[in-house]
């Protein structure tokens, strides 16, 4: 079993989230279970929601306390919530921001994981520029296609397509490409810096 | 059709092919979605000549589910909580005037203190209203126990109460098989009412019934439900038959056949107890499971057989009779042949508090070595209960107690699930 956990804030699409990429899951004829952490929905508290991943039916329902995967909507939650509980050590960690872990003051905390598996995509500014609104979900599962290859793009195309009327899913779909497309040369740009140190 | 959809979503395209012909809600959390979904079917004309009546209250809601019923209308409405006391007079008139309407309940805590999570004390408030209530443990069963509902509640002229965990079920996407309308039309006729209030023939429903014929109207309710235990396991093998999986009746039991210790519990959290049993098992441990699915009427005779070979039972439930223990446990002690020192209550869950496979193998183990206690409170913070208790102790004015309980906790913001 797989298990993703995503932070965000309430207004970001989280559980949304969640749902499409069981969706993705699903239409790659995974079995999925998405669901939120529920709370009282305020825009801009803080947001949890969890994806389940397997091969066969899945019937735990207990929160994901040791996540495999981490989508983070909103960096600023790095101060205000625990949001690397339980992380596996091989565990993936995507977080919608412009800048790097370094310049987040993770550099230190990150060591401890696979650098493979973690990477910083400006989801917010890609989605300006295709949906017009600060939505970043569909670009953070864009990138996680191309971070951990878990769930394929033509998947997550698929199930915002399902999701979103035509003219919001085809911005929603542009966004999750241009992210994916991003996060592939950054992985591609940290091989390339890690075979010239090697 | 293999679907991957949210709950809500799954149990209203489901009512929606068992043709429902008037539904009246009042929207409350977790039930929302649900009502919302066939609403929009309705304004479609998907549903036509379905009609969708907006009411102003859970009362109003189950009263004209009422009058639609005894018109000859196959009806349906669905609530939650605080939304199932409101309406529980007309509730207890519904079953008392035999009308087959179909409920849903996305199960939720009771207030006060305020609260919108799941647990299942909504439910079981109106265990002994004369409904059937049936409890979902996942997504495909909350589908498939409306399609049975609708058949029951006609065949017996007794409505039923579908109980799903609300959000844990109502707001989860999972992956479902959505049956077709020709399957659904095979297994579901047409509704022919017993009773009618028709023009051409007029009568009366509800009359004023005294001491000289009320016990043998109580009676009747009752040997009604005792029917049901006979019928539920045969409805649901056809349903086996027709849509090609099990679903439905009155127990499951899971890898309980040698076990010394079974698990008795009702919905979703089935699944993390199965998972906690299945890594137990790997360990050696002789412990089952046993699902209820019929919590109404009461399976005793299933739930004895069930049980007679465990040494202890763990009756986990996430619902509490104050001042006693456990309501679910209260029942199995009654069904369970060996010594009533033997069946565990441990109350879990209450108010949406996450119910971890961890916590559960604790308990589980505590009942392997015989140190369980009777009555358990899991994951309760002892600390958190004392500092209140204190309060109280050394001032008279101690305060509201859920708002200095939360003051004394702190924020809670920052923490998962």
């Amino acid at each position: 079993m797989f298990q993703i956990r995503i932070h965000g804030r309430g207004g970001q699409g989280v559980v949304t989230a969640a749902e499409l990429l069981s969706v993705a899951a699903f239409r790659q004829d995974r079995h999925a279970q998405a669901f939120p952490s529920f709370g009282s929905e305020r825009t801009g508290a803080p947001v949890v929601a969890f994806c389940r991943i397997d091969d066969r039916a899945i019937r735990l329902r207990e929160p994901i306390l040791e996540p495999d995967a981490l989508l983070i909507q909103d960096p600023t939650l790095l101060h205000q919530v625990d949001v690397f509980g339980g992380l596996r050590p091989d565990g993936y960690i995507l977080i919608n921001t412009a800048r790097t872990f370094a310049e987040l003051g993770l550099a230190e905390f990150v060591q401890q994981f696979n650098p493979t598996h973690l990477c910083t995509v400006p989801a917010t500014e890609i989605a300006l520029r295709h949906v017009g609104r600060p939505l970043p979900n569909a670009s953070l599962l864009g990138g996680f296609a191309a971070l951990s290859g878990r769930v394929s793009l033509p998947a997550v195309a698929a199930a915002i397509e399902e999701k979103f009327p035509a003219k919001v899913a085809a911005a929603n779909v542009a966004a999750a490409t241009e992210a994916f497309e991003f996060v592939q040369r950054a992985m591609g740009r940290q091989e390339a810096t890690r075979a010239q140190a090697g | 059709m293999l679907k991957q959809v949210e709950g809500s979503a799954a149990v209203a395209e489901a009512i929606a092919l068992c043709r429902p012909q008037v539904i009246c809600a009042y929207p409350i959390s977790p039930q929302t979605h649900i009502v919302e979904s066939l609403g929009r079917r309705v304004d479609s004309g998907e549903l036509a000549p379905c009609e969708f009546i907006n009411v102003e209250s859970e009362f109003a809601a189950m009263s004209v589910a009422i009058g639609a019923s005894a018109a000859g209308a196959r009806a349906y409405t669905a609530t939650a909580s605080q939304g199932l006391l409101f309406m529980a007079e007309a509730v207890y008139n519904a079953a008392g005037l035999g009308l087959p309407i179909v409920m849903t309940v996305a199960n939720r805590a009771i207030g006060a203190p305020i609260n919108i999570w799941n647990d299942h004390t909504d439910a079981l408030s109106q265990r002994d209203c004369g409904w059937l209530q049936l409890f979902a443990e996942d997504n495909q069963e909350a589908l498939d126990l409306h399609i049975q509902a609708f058949r029951l509640a006609e065949e017996l002229s007794l409505p039923v109460m579908v109980c799903m965990d609300g959000f844990i079920l109502t707001h989860a996407y999972e992956r479902v098989d959505m049956p077709t309308q020709r399957q659904v039309d095979a297994y579901l006729p047409p509704y022919q009412p017993r009773q009618v209030l028709d023009p051409a023939e007029p009568v009366s429903i509800g009359a004023m019934v005294g001491p000289e014929a009320f016990m043998e109207v109580r009676y009747l309710a009752h040997a009604k439900q005792q029917q049901a235990l006979e019928l539920i396991p045969a409805w649901a093998e056809e349903f086996h038959r027709v849509f090609g999986r099990p679903s439905g009746g009155l127990v499951h039991e899971y890898r309980a056949g040698d076990a010394d210790v079974i698990v008795v519990a009702l919905g979703s959290v089935l699944g993390t107890i199965k998972d906690t049993v299945d890594t137990m098992r790997e360990q050696g441990r002789k412990i089952g499971v046993l699902g209820i699915t019929c919590f109404r009427p009461w399976p005793s005779a299933a739930v004895r057989a069930a049980l007679s070979r465990a040494r202890r039972v763990v009756v986990l439930e996430k619902s509490l009779a104050v001042g006693m223990g456990g309501i679910v446990a209260n029942n199995v002690s009654a069904a369970f042949a060996g010594p009533p020192d033997r069946v565990h209550t441990v109350i879990a869950g209450l108010g949406g508090r996450s119910i971890t496979r961890a916590s559960l193998a604790r308990v589980f183990e505590q009942a392997l070595a015989d140190t369980l206690e009777p009555l358990t409170f899991l994951d309760l913070d002892r600390a958190l209960v004392d500092r209140v208790l204190e309060r109280e102790r050394s001032q008279r004015r101690s305060g509201p107690i859920a708002e200095g309980i939360l003051k004394d906790l702190g924020v809670v913001a920052a923490k998962i699930g």
